[in-house]
Parts: C-alpha cells; structure tokens; sequence
C-alpha cells in the first residue's frame, strides 16, 4: 500500500493528562523517521501548548495572531444605534450620547462595522495570541499556537495554527483536552482521530464523549491505552463497538520520569520506536480502508 | 467585616489536565461537608463518579446560536462564506464547531436564507450527594457554548448555596485557561491548583498563575505524584514562593489513590490513613484557616 498521500492525524482523549502530547510527538518523529517524508505536528493545544516543549525545535518563525476590534469616530456617527442592535454579545452599547465598546465581550465578527450606515465604525487589530514554526532535527516541522493568557477564545489562534501555508505529506494535530469547541476544531477534518485514555473510571468516562464527539464529526477513531497495569488486559469498554485498540502502553515509572524532564518518548526510548511506526501504519490503513 | 455571612467559593485548577484536581476537590468535599461542590469541567465531568450523586433535577440548556441555511432561498451567491472571519460556512454547509452564531452572514445574505437558531449546548444536573449537593454540567457531544454552561452551572450552584444557607463552595475546574477556566474562576476567594512536578506541568502552571494575576485571585499549590521528579517539585517549591502561592502540600504517588477512585469514594475516607489522606488534611486545614480569616 502506498504512503504517498496526505494524511492528517488528530491526537485527542477527552481528559486530560492521558497522554496526548506523548503520542503526538512521537508519533511525528516515528513517521519522519520511518517515512522519510515531511511531518508537520500543529500544537493546537493552545491554551496550554506542550509539543514544542517535548521536541524543542529550531525556530525559524513567529507571528502574532490578530482580531480586528472595531473603533468609533464619533464625528461620523450619527447615534443611531444599528450597531449595539446586530451585536449578538452586547459588546457594543450606545449609552446617552455615545458608543461604548467592550472589548473582553467582542468576538471581532465585523458585524457592527458593516451595520453601520454612515461608516462610522473602523477596525483595529488587537493581538489574541501567536505562531511560531521551528524544525526538529529528525525533520518534524512544529507548528505552535499560544493564546496571550486572558483571552476566552481559543478559536482564531487555533485556526491561523491549522491554516498551514503548503500541506505537507502528514500532519499530526495535538488536540486540547475535552470536547468543547477548542478539541473540536482541533480534529474536525482530520483522516482518523487517535483518542489517547487510560484504564480508570475518568479516562472511561472522558473516552465516551470523545467517541461521540468523532462520530458527530465525521472522524473515524481509535484508542492508545495508556498506564495499563502490567499483565493488565484492556478492559471492554476502552474499546467500543468499531473503535479498535492502536497501542498500549504499560504504567512504567520510566516513562513518566522521562516526560517529566521534559523528553519525547521516541527519543528516551528507542525499544518504543518500532511500536509507534506501527501505530502510524494502522491509522494509514484504518484511515485508508475508509477512503476507498 | 464578618465573616459569618457571605459566601466562599474555591476553585480547583491545574493548567495541565490529569493531575488530580477531581481527587482533590472529593477529599476537600469529604473534609469540609456539607458544601456546594460543582463540577464545572462540563466537557469532560468527573466529580459525580466520586460522590454516589443521587439526581434530583436535569434540565436543558439552549445556550449557543448557529447558522442556519433554507437552502430553497440560497441563492448560491456565495457572500457567507466570504465574509465570515471564522471560516464557519461554505456554500454547502455550516460548520457549527466553528460558527460563532454573530449573524453577519444573516446581516449579508442577498436572499435571505440564514438565520440564527438556538441549539441546545447542554445539561445542569442538580444532585444530592453525602458530602452536600452537587452541581453539574453536560455539554452534549459537539455541543457549543462551554463556557456559558459554566456560568450556567455556577449560577445553579449560587442558588443551591442560597437556599441551604451553605457558605461554602468548591469547584472542580476545567483544564487550560480559555473560556471555562475563565468561566469557573470568576467571583472566587481562592484558586488551588494542583499540579504535578513535569515540565508541562509547570509550564501550565505559569499560565494559570499569570490568568489569576489578571483577576486579582490568591492562589495556592498542591504538588501531586511529587516522588517522579524531586528536582522539580523543589522548582515548584521555589516558583511557589517567589510567586506569593504558597505550597500546601507535596503529596507522593500512592497506589491509594487509583484504588478510591475505581471505587468511587473519596481517598480521605477510602483510606484515611494513607500519606496522600494525611497531606490533604493538612492543605484543607490551611485552605480553611485561610478563608475563614479574612
């Protein structure tokens, strides 16, 4: 079967702490060293971005992410009030004799800017976060997302994170943790969904709603079962009806110990490199097998 | 002023998800009964599986507006999907997960086949349980609006506190620090956050800090499974202090803890004598001396 299509792969798990930046980032160097081809891991975790911290590449690029907050010129405006009236998160009032905006309330959509009828309104950019890009040496290109702390919305950083410039052969998406909007633009449109769990009552609780949430979606999924006790079988319910199991990884102190400085896997511990290519050829299968 | 009265809320959070905040906010429940407990991490909701809630009420939550498309009005001019800023509509669909529900695609379409409708986002749950009574939320899956089932859930909670003449109320967090970290912080006395000696744990929780910092919130710290790198439990240590967020509690990893939680009871009660059980009564003392003096 030929690897020589484009692949886009989500890590995701629902809760949190299961694993998921610890397969996103060793799967992507596995598949770089395996495949030879291009890899670009997008960090869009980005409330709390962990990948570049794991694989810390060379950085060779940073950008701002910027909303267009809008701006009033009280000489132009005529009071009307249009704007405050198609403003869905009230974020801009007139209040006696001017136009008050709030910007912690405003989403930046612009509708107020084209209510006007007299063109009163104008935008200024306000910074919600940034992008950097930077190259491991194995060949994986990290994209990183990081919203400026205080801001609500995850959304825009999320999206200049997704929007890559030339897509590359395989692109591994390092999802947030739950289900909410954030996971969910994080791995809507991806090929195949890995959800990373463990064996516990929460990693049982979190993996059902992100099963559904793929099937709402539209993704296919499958599950990487960590922190399995030793000789521990997978349990049932970790794997429902067409959900298979990809990987488990066993409870090993090790591990933690390596993550815990701050160390990819793939790199710590070359007995798991074979496991994690694997990993990669059965989500290129799964993800094929639905294609067809 | 007294302090007889009025309401404490603490918050449970952590930045980085999985490092026990759920655990501690049980124990903390078990300690201090009765008090209101939320869960206010609606999309990933965990509390109740360490309470034996039983469920007195669960009523929906219509919170999140999306476009939507007539498509016998559509008259394909494309001017939606030119002008949304967050690429949430195509000239065949409507991308709720991304769909902000701002109506400037309603405000621009030349045939009028959009409008804005109301989805249903969620559930409250209102729940009797040993320890006090619990408030919760669901998002349903791909439900929107997260955040604001929070603030839903917390005003469920304020009720419930009012009504019992409860003055105390403990919430279990979401991770990150976007909306529902936002959302569960507001109006609190105290942010405890529970972290674990990593290099993403700490990262995250630089995060979390500099977002209490914006709100003016006092926050402490919890290190859990403290023995997988003492190196870093002593950075904390550090960060802790220089940071003005004192350490409460560096708690070790005690095979304890998964036990109680696959049996769905609180580790202070599970196993009251455990190292992990002695620590946390110790940062809940603390936590309440705390609260209670000011």
């Amino acid at each position: 079967m030929s690897n020589r299509y484009p692949l886009t792969i989500g890590v995701a798990a629902g809760k949190g702490g299961t694993g998921k930046t610890l397969i996103a980032t060793s799967l992507a160097l596995a598949i770089a060293e395996s495949d030879g081809t291009p890899v670009r891991l997008l960090d869009c975790d980005v409330e709390e971005p962990n990948s570049w911290l794991l694989l810390s590449p060379d950085e060779h690029e940073r950008r701002t992410v910027d909303v267009a907050l809008p701006r009033v010129d009280m000489d132009l405006c005529t009071l009307c009030g249009r704007c405050a009236e198609v403003c869905e998160v009230s974020a801009i009032a007139r209040i006696r004799d001017k136009i008050v905006i709030f910007p912690d309330l405003c989403f930046a959509c612009g509708s107020c800017v084209f209510a006007c009828p007299v063109n009163a309104l104008s935008e200024v950019p306000k910074t919600v976060g940034e992008v950097r890009t930077g190259l491991t040496p194995e060949g994986v290109e990290v994209r990183e997302g990081r919203l400026a702390v205080g801001q609500m919305r995850a959304g825009p950083v999320t999206r200049e994170v997704r929007t890559a410039v030339e897509p590359p052969l395989v692109t591994v998406i390092d999802s947030p943790p739950g289900t909410a909007c954030p996971m969910q633009q994080a791995v809507e449109g991806t090929d195949f969904c890995i959800l990373v769990t463990e064996p516990t009552p929460f990693g049982r609780s979190d993996l059902r709603a992100a099963v559904e949430t793929c099937q709402a979606l539209g993704v296919p999924c499958g599950v990487v079962v960590n922190r399995l006790d030793p000789g521990e079988p997978v349990p049932d319910d970790l794997s429902p009806e067409g959900v298979p199991v990809l990987l488990e990884i066993p409870h090993d102190r090790g591990i933690a110990e390596a993550y815990s400085r701050g160390e990819a896997l793939y790199r710590a511990f070359p007995a798991w490199r074979e496991p994690l290519t694997h990993l990669y050829h059965e989500v290129r299968r799964l993800a094929g097998t639905r294609s067809e | 002023m007294a302090a007889t009265q009025s309401v404490r809320r603490v918050v449970i959070l952590s930045g980085k998800g999985g490092t026990g905040k759920t655990t501690v906010t049980s124990c903390f429940a078990d300690l201090t009964q009765p008090a209101v407990l939320v869960d206010a991490d609606v999309d990933a909701a965990n509390l109740h599986l360490m309470l034996t809630p039983e469920i007195i009420s669960q009523r929906e939550f219509w919170g999140a507006k999306v476009a939507v498309r007539d498509p016998a009005k559509c008259n394909g001019s494309g001017e939606c999907e030119r002008r949304c800023r967050f690429d949430a509509i195509t000239e065949e669909r409507v991308y709720d997960s991304r769909c902000e529900g701002c109506g400037l695609c309603v405000l621009t379409c030349p045939s009028g086949a959009l409008t804005l409708e109301t989805v249903l986002s969620g559930h409250v749950v209102e729940a009797r349980t040993p320890y006090g009574p619990l408030a919760s939320g669901r998002l349903v899956p791909a439900g929107e609006s997260s955040g604001k089932l929070v603030t839903e859930v917390r005003n469920v909670a304020d009720a419930v506190a009012e009504a019992e003449g409860l003055s105390l109320q403990l919430i279990d967090g979401p991770p990150g620090i976007g909306c529902t970290a936002i959302a569960a912080l507001a109006g609190v006395d105290l942010a405890l956050l529970v972290t674990e000696p990593s290099a993403s744990g700490l990262h995250d929780l630089k995060r979390v800090r500099q977002l209490l910092g914006h709100f003016q919130i006092p926050a402490s710290l919890i290190v859990n499974r403290c023995d997988i790198n003492p190196e870093t439990t002593e950075s904390l240590r550090r960060w802790g202090d220089e940071e003005r967020v004192p350490l409460l509690a560096a708690l070790p990893f005690d095979e304890a803890v998964p036990r109680a939680v696959r049996a769905g009871v609180p580790l202070t009660r599970f196993a009251p004598s455990s190292p992990v059980s002695a620590g946390l009564r110790q940062a809940w003392d603390a936590v309440a001396a705390w609260l209670w003096s000011a």
